[in-house]
């Protein structure tokens, strides 16, 4: 299988830099034990797009907040809500790694240049309405 | 279901400890192994089950000619007892009886080899589902092994300082901020855009005699003969 990097040049049949949907997007791969890509989009610096992908599938992952930033008395409802929203959000669902709250997307690995594109944008958009709607949980 | 909650209780165990492997690659090897060997059970007990009903329509073929040769001779014997040769009849159901006791050896052959299709059939349909089962565990296992060790990675990542993780509501702070610059900025070009289009308008509306200042001089004119008129 070829690294996720060159696949994703590959398939969305661009460089490191580019455009994708009309967002200017960089690629940075990160080092570790499995590969992972940084997708930063410009102006959305703050909110990178992690990419992995395991033998099943391609996940999508940008980091909304920490454990520490919740209102700590608010900290169930916000979880209440992030589980009600959960199935409405197009494409995206919540979740927590360690101590982080994230919002991820899982791709095929067969997906196509379009969905990858679709869901790296849509993802970004969805971290960003995240955060603004959840805004009132957080310190 | 069970592993579900081996899976859960693994997760939430070692959760603050990213990048501790759930389950050790020597259990995913046995896991791996479980599924070769489950594939080559499965392709062993499908070629008995070829051999397996092939015997079964064999003893069937067997039952019907034996119960075709059974009515034949029994014809036979009555044809036999018709002519009032009661010895003749006698041999004739001697054969129908060593006939009668093979066909009985043939069904409880062809029983129990539907019985055994049967039973392979439903060991085959079992051990699909114990596939099915051990391939779902195992990308579980896999998927949650690959994002503890990217999550390692891009926490090291963060950490390291070489991509800061910033508050979120701070995050989204700067990018509105950005976002509105770049919304202002447009807003500003397109009315800079316009005022210079406004401004050649108004030269070219002077230019054709148009507008407010199009007849000045001739106002002007008409003010000062007015203005003699009175005095």
């Amino acid at each position: 299988m070829n690294g996720l990097l060159e696949k994703l040049e590959t398939v969305l049949g661009m460089p490191d830099t580019g455009t994708l949907n009309g967002f200017e997007y960089e690629f940075n791969p990160i080092p570790g034990d499995v590969e992972v890509i940084q997708v930063v989009f410009k102006d959305r610096e703050e909110l990178p797009i992690y990419l992995t992908q395991s033998d099943s599938q391609m996940l999508c992952i940008c980091y909304l907040w920490e454990e520490k930033e919740i209102i700590s008395k608010k900290r169930s409802e916000m979880l209440e809500v992030m589980l009600d929203m959960n199935i409405s959000v197009p494409l995206s669902s919540f979740g927590r790694i360690g101590n982080r709250y994230t919002i991820f997307g899982a791709l095929s690995l067969d997906s196509s240049a379009e969905s990858i594109a679709r869901e790296l944008t849509v993802l970004s958009d969805n971290a960003l309405d995240a955060i603004d709607a959840m805004s009132e949980y957080l310190n | 279901m069970d592993f579900f909650k081996k899976l859960m209780t693994a997760i939430r165990g070692s959760g603050r400890e990213l990048g501790e492997a759930i389950i050790d690659s020597q259990g995913i090897r046995i896991y791996e192994q479980e599924i070769d060997d489950a594939k080559e059970a499965i392709k062993k007990a499908e070629q008995d089950l070829t051999g397996v009903m092939a015997k079964e329509m064999q003893a069937g073929r067997e039952i019907e000619r034996l119960e075709k040769e059974i009515a034949e001779y029994e014809s036979k014997a009555l044809s036999a007892l018709d002519q009032d040769n009661e010895a003749l009849a006698g041999e004739v159901a001697d054969k129908i009886a060593e006939l009668e006791v093979e066909l009985d050896t043939q069904k409880v052959a062809k029983q129990q080899f539907s019985a055994h299709v049967e039973s392979v059939k439903e060991m085959i349909k079992q051990t699909h589902a114990k596939i099915r089962e051990h391939e779902r565990e195992i990308s579980m296992v896999k998927t949650t092994d690959n994002v503890q060790k990217a999550a390692k990675s891009i926490n090291q990542h963060i950490d390291g300082g070489s991509s800061n993780m910033v508050a979120a509501k701070e995050s989204l702070e700067r990018i509105k901020h950005r976002q509105q610059e770049e919304s202002d900025r447009m807003a500003a070009s397109e009315t800079l855009n316009a005022e210079l289009s406004g401004e050649s308008l108004e030269n070219k509306l002077k230019a054709a005699g148009i507008g407010a200042d199009a007849d000045r001089k001739k106002q002007v004119l008409e003010r000062l003969k007015a203005k003699r008129q009175t005095s």
